[in-house]
Formats: C-alpha cells, sequence, structure tokens
C-alpha cells in the first residue's frame, strides 16, 4: 500500500487474470477460466455495478431502473435523440434483459467476414450456453395474451411469426424481466456463470469501477455502498487500487469497453477503437383493444418476426411499465392521456432496425473519460423503422386492435378506418428526430474484431492487435450488427476468447517480469 | 434532498403534459416533485444547467407572443406553445421539450399509485396472483 504526498491512498494488488465486468461476456469468461484457480492461476472479476439481495427486486420501475441500468437506462446519445439502455450491477445486461436465446444467422456470421470466425463454431459454443441456462420453448398456457394476439395479428396480416427460446427456470410469469426478475427465474451470468466461477475460486468484486487500464495495471476505484442504495456494500474496502494482472479481459459492453480503452489511450495502437458501433434502433409501439387483456402478467418476450433479409427489421413482442410506455409515447395532454389509462387493454410491439456499421456511429470519451455515444440514424435505418411500424399497425388491427399509436405518423393515433391508408399515414416524412421515441438495448460494436490493427481492434479471438495481455469478450467484438438479440452470441465469443486466455496464458505469464 | 429548479414551471408545464397531475393535491405533487429532482440531481451538471435554461425559455418566451409568462397562461395557450416547441425546427427545442416532458411522467407515471390508477397490476406473484384475484 502506497501513497504519494497529497495523493488518494492506493491499494495494491495482484493477480494473474483480471476480468472487467460481469455480463454475457465477463461472465461466460470467468466460468470457463475459473478451473484454473485450482492450477493456482488467481482470476479476478471486477463489476461496476452493486450486486442486489434476492428479495431487493421488487419489480417498482422507480427502484429497480437507477440501480441495475446505467444512468437509471436514460443514457442518451450525444444529440440528445435516442436514449441507451444497458445493464450495471452484478450480472450486468443479463439481469435485465428479457432471457430471448438465439444463434447468430449464418448469414451475418458470414458477413462479418472475420478471418478464423466460423459460423459452426459461433452455433456449437452457442449451444453449450444455451444448454447451461435452461433455454426453452414456454408451453402455450404460459403465453399471455398480448403475445399471443400478436401470433393472431401475424396470422391475419400475412406474417410468420416463429416463438422465442428463453432462459428462464421456475417463471412465474411476473412480466417483471426488465426490472430485474423478482424470483430468480431469469438464468443470467448472476444465477448461472458468476456463482459457479465463484464457488470455484474466482473473486468478484462489485462497486469496482475501472478508471483506466496501464501497463498490466488496472486502476480501479471501488465504492462506497451511499445510504439507500440498493446492493450489497463491495466485497474490498472502498478506496483507489492498483491491481497487476498478467492478463486483462475487458468486457464491460459496447459502451464500457470502448470507452475504457480509449481512456487507457489505446487508440494509437488500434486506431480503429470506439468504431463500428450499431445499437438496432428500436420503437415501442402500442395498440388499444376494446376490451382488457393479460399483458402485464406473463412472459413478456414470446414471439418474434424476423424480416431482417427482407426489410431490414425484426419486430418482437414486448410489455413495459407504466412510466417507460408513457415516454415512448408521442406527444402529450389528453390524447396521451387516454393512451396511458388504457393500460388494461394495450398491446406491445418492439420494432428494432438492422442497422449497419457507418463511419461517425461510434464511441468516443469526454476530456474526463466518460463516454459520449455518437449515433444518427441513416436514411436506412428511418425506412426500416417505417417499414416495421407499418407492418406493426397491420399486426395489431389483425389481432382486433381498435386504435394504434404509431410515432412515425402525423397525428400519432390510428384507427381503424386509417387500415387501408397506413402506407400514406405512416411515412419517413413525419420522422422527426428528438420528438420520436427512438431507444436502443443491443448496443454492438467499437472494439471490431479483424484481420490487423489498420481495420480492427482484435483478432477472431479478442487478442487486441499488438497487446498481447489485454482481450475484449462481449458485444464491442462485433464488427456489425448481428440482426437477432445477442447475449447468446455474446457468451459464445466470450468462450472463444477465454479458450485463448487459456492457450496463451503459459506463455505471457512466461515472459512476464514479475 | 435536492429541489426542484423552476417549481412554479414545472408544475404548470404537467398540468400540460400529463392533464391528469391538476388533481394532483399538494402531497401528491410534492411526491412527483421529489421524484423529479432526484432524477436532475443525477444528470451531469452541464445537462443541469441546460434543464434551467430550457425551463427559463419556456417561462419567458410566451411574452413575446401572449403577452404573458407560461404560468400566467390558460391551458389552450401552454398546450400550443409546446406544440410549437415539438415541432420545433431547431433540435436543441424539441429535445428540451423531450427532457421536460421525460421527466414529468417520470414524476406521475412511477408512482405506484400511478400505476394503480391506470389498471396496472404487475406482480412478482405473476400467473398465482392474477388466477388467485380471479382474472
Amino acid at each position: 500500500m502506497g501513497r504519494a504526498p497529497g495523493r488518494r491512498r492506493v491499494n495494491e494488488r495482484t493477480f494473474d487474470i483480471v476480468v472487467i465486468g460481469s455480463g454475457a461476456g465477463g461472465g461466460a469468461v470467468a466460468s470457463e477460466l475459473a478451473d484454473m484457480v485450482s492450477q493456482g492461476v488467481s482470476v479476478l472479476v471486477l463489476e461496476q455495478g452493486a450486486r442486489l439481495r434476492d428479495d431487493e427486486f421488487t419489480g417498482q420501475e422507480l427502484e429497480m431502473a437507477p440501480a441495475l441500468y446505467e444512468e437509471g437506462g436514460g443514457f442518451l446519445t450525444a444529440d440528445g435523440t435516442m436514449t441507451l439502455a444497458f445493464g450495471r450491477t452484478y450480472g450486468g445486461s443479463t439481469v435485465v434483459y428479457t432471457g430471448t436465446s438465439l444463434i447468430a444467422p449464418r448469414r451475418v456470421i458470414e458477413a462479418w467476414n472475420v478471418p478464423g470466425l466460423t459460423h459452426a463454431d459461433i452455433a456449437a459454443r452457442s449451444r453449450k450456453y444455451m444448454a447451461q441456462n435452461n433455454v426453452h420453448l414456454l408451453r402455450p398456457d404460459e403465453v399471455n395474451e398480448n403475445n399471443a394476439l400478436f401470433v393472431q395479428g401475424c396470422r391475419a396480416a400475412g406474417y410468420h411469426a416463429e416463438q422465442f427460446p428463453v432462459n428462464v427456470k421456475g417463471c412465474r410469469g411476473s412480466s417483471l424481466c426488465n426490472l430485474g426478475c423478482p424470483n430468480a427465474a431469469k438464468q443470467g451470468t448472476h444465477r448461472v456463470q458468476l456463482p459457479a466461477a465463484e464457488r470455484h475460486g474466482v473473486q468478484v468484486v462489485a462497486r469496482a469501477e475501472v478508471l483506466r487500464i496501464e501497463d498490466r495495471v488496472v486502476v480501479t476505484r471501488v465504492h462506497e455502498r451511499r445510504d439507500g442504495d440498493k446492493g450489497l456494500p463491495s466485497e474490498w474496502v472502498p478506496g483507489d487500487y492498483r491491481i497487476r494482472a498478467r492478463m486483462v479481459v475487458v468486457a464491460g459492453g459496447a459502451i464500457g469497453s470502448s470507452a475504457l480503452l480509449l481512456r487507457s489511450r489505446l487508440d494509437p495502437v488500434v486506431p480503429r477503437l470506439g468504431e463500428r458501433l450499431t445499437v438496432h434502433p428500436a420503437h415501442i409501439l402500442v395498440a388499444e383493444h376494446a376490451r382488457e387483456i393479460t399483458n402485464d402478467v406473463g412472459h413478456p418476450k414470446s414471439y418474434f418476426v424476423d424480416r431482417a433479409v427482407e426489410e431490414g427489421y425484426v419486430l418482437e413482442t414486448c410489455m413495459y411499465f407504466p412510466f417507460t410506455t408513457a415516454r415512448n409515447l408521442t406527444g402529450f395532454g389528453a390524447d396521451h392521456s387516454a393512451f396511458m389509462r388504457a393500460f388494461p387493454r394495450l398491446q406491445m410491439i418492439l420494432v428494432l432496425a438492422c442497422d449497419k456499421a457507418t463511419p461517425g456511429n461510434r464511441v468516443r470519451v469526454t476530456r474526463d473519460g466518460r463516454p459520449v455515444v455518437h449515433y444518427k440514424l441513416t436514411d436506412s435505418v428511418i425506412a426500416s423503422l417505417v417499414r416495421a411500424t407499418r407492418a406493426s399497425a397491420r399486426i395489431f388491427f389483425g389481432a382486433g386492435a381498435v386504435r394504434v399509436h404509431a410515432p412515425s405518423a402525423d397525428p400519432p393515433l390510428l384507427t381503424r378506418d386509417d387500415s387501408p391508408h397506413l402506407d400514406e399515414r405512416i411515412a419517413a416524412r413525419h420522422f422527426r428526430p428528438g420528438t420520436i421515441p427512438v431507444s436502443a438495448a443491443h448496443l454492438m460494436g467499437g472494439c471490431a474484431m479483424g484481420r490487423d490493427a489498420r481495420t480492427s481492434v482484435t483478432d477472431a479471438w479478442g487478442r487486441v492487435h499488438g497487446v498481447p495481455w489485454l482481450r475484449v469478450a462481449d458485444s464491442s467484438l462485433f464488427p456489425d450488427a448481428l440482426e437477432i438479440n445477442p447475449y447468446v452470441t455474446v457468451m459464445a465469443l466470450a468462450d472463444r476468447a477465454a479458450e485463448a486466455v487459456r492457450q496463451d496464458y503459459g506463455a505471457i505469464a512466461a515472459g512476464m517480469a514479475r | 434532498m435536492s429541489r426542484l429548479p423552476g417549481p412554479t414551471t414545472f408544475r404548470a408545464l404537467a398540468s400540460v403534459v400529463v392533464p391528469e397531475s391538476r388533481g394532483l393535491d399538494d402531497a401528491g405533487w410534492a411526491e412527483c416533485a421529489a421524484i423529479i429532482a432526484r432524477a436532475i440531481a443525477d444528470r451531469p451538471p452541464r445537462v443541469q444547467r441546460q434543464l434551467r435554461l430550457f425551463l427559463a425559455l419556456v417561462e419567458w418566451t410566451p411574452v413575446l407572443r401572449f403577452g404573458a409568462r407560461f404560468t400566467r397562461l390558460d391551458d389552450a395557450r401552454r398546450a400550443a406553445l409546446l406544440d410549437g416547441l415539438q415541432r420545433a425546427p431547431l433540435l436543441l427545442l424539441r429535445r428540451g421539450l423531450w427532457g421536460v416532458r421525460t421527466l414529468i411522467f417520470m414524476g406521475y407515471y412511477a408512482r405506484p399509485e400511478a400505476g394503480r390508477a391506470l389498471g396496472y397490476r404487475a406482480d412478482a406473484r405473476g400467473w398465482d396472483a392474477r388466477r388467485g384475484a380471479g382474472a
């Protein structure tokens, strides 16, 4: 332990491998490296968020959002026109997703064109985690009317609905997945991989914010638990730490990992750092039925329509909470209130645009190291969202809805009389950034895999070009959008990164002067 | 405890954004205001400054158009002003209204009482609670 004159006391620690982040990537790496502990290799996981007790998952929007999400789920892009939601807790975003579990499409992995990365390998590793996480299809009696009406509407409107496999065990149908399951049913890394790793001796330290990475040193600040905060105190005494490590695996997600490496001044080594950010920009669409339906009970996301290839979008069932619903409806006043008062009669669809990596859409950091996300919706993405909104309106009306709220219509309320005119009523000309609610929760890229440092940040195994002891293992590796829900693919890529760490560890440890 | 910036402007805005908020008694509004104030306190200082500036703009701009401050206008004129802001060519103005609107929705709809009033019934016990309730 040392202290320079006038400086905060700095605690010194040494571990063999430090993993930064505990979500789908960090959790998978931790579990894959856990058996190295019995061979004398020390493994540490640092998580910026808190570790919550089971009884702290109350399902209350106002309590859970600040406890589980970065900036309470209200992280804004630089121009303030899109909200990004990503987890900041023990288990990362796997605590707050709905557990939908799909294997990456072959066409996407092939289009990524990353030397050494094959779809067969991704698929095999994905199946391993799907088995670990109890992924299965819900029984028909577990599907609520919000979802059943989607299937009915798809049938009427000519769309092919598919059922999502989900990773739940003992799901009671609280519908509160996005606020953290209050019944410990969702099999995120906080339920599966992290506890398994800890049983093998991996240390996990929560409330540990990594300030920067120096040469095989992780500079970390452990925060105190503030009065009124949810979660346990950190496993370590609050304060500043310099953690020496033989290898460092960064798994803080697309925003967190990119920002951390940028403020660690890695950009001269890998100039593409922060680039190739994609997010699947999304709308929440809402429709009103004449009767009450089961919408706020049961798993919220059971079905989807994949139109990525044909029309550049994916539709998914969803159900949100009063505040989230209110902010995702356009406008204000009496019309807005009327929709809110119809809550027990509401059906919802999430539309996701399949965006493409675009110059300028990227992560940067401020002078004090905070992440800034620059993202502009391209005309192509807006066109996809408009097409998806038209399709959703057809599905809603096909399911019997009496009114549809379409953000890219002006006025946004559509009745059944509008059905023949949807192409005219819902149009890109009404898409006004800053008025239309756009959000995103599938954050990808920033540390893209590829051939070399000229075009990418890591190789196909998450090795940062030119920095052999530094690895990346999360969604930031994606060179382009995945076009499906990403967590299983994140785990598959993290599995590869862990395999490479195991392969390389001996040589790197032997070559490191300690 | 954090204080709400521009409290009278905020309450006047809320009465237009969520008309039901007019029915809140002092304690009910105090609860909304506390939620909004906490949310603002968690935002970066730059955002807090922008918000204060936007509230001042909302309060004083109507003097030019209607000859009175925002808080002195009737609801129809307040709504017309906000509609103009959400259609403004300048993104900064649309964003400002978007942010304020979001805060008001948070203050009003994130309260459990508001959820109950809407008929929102999500319960940790899921299907058991609903079937037990005979719904």
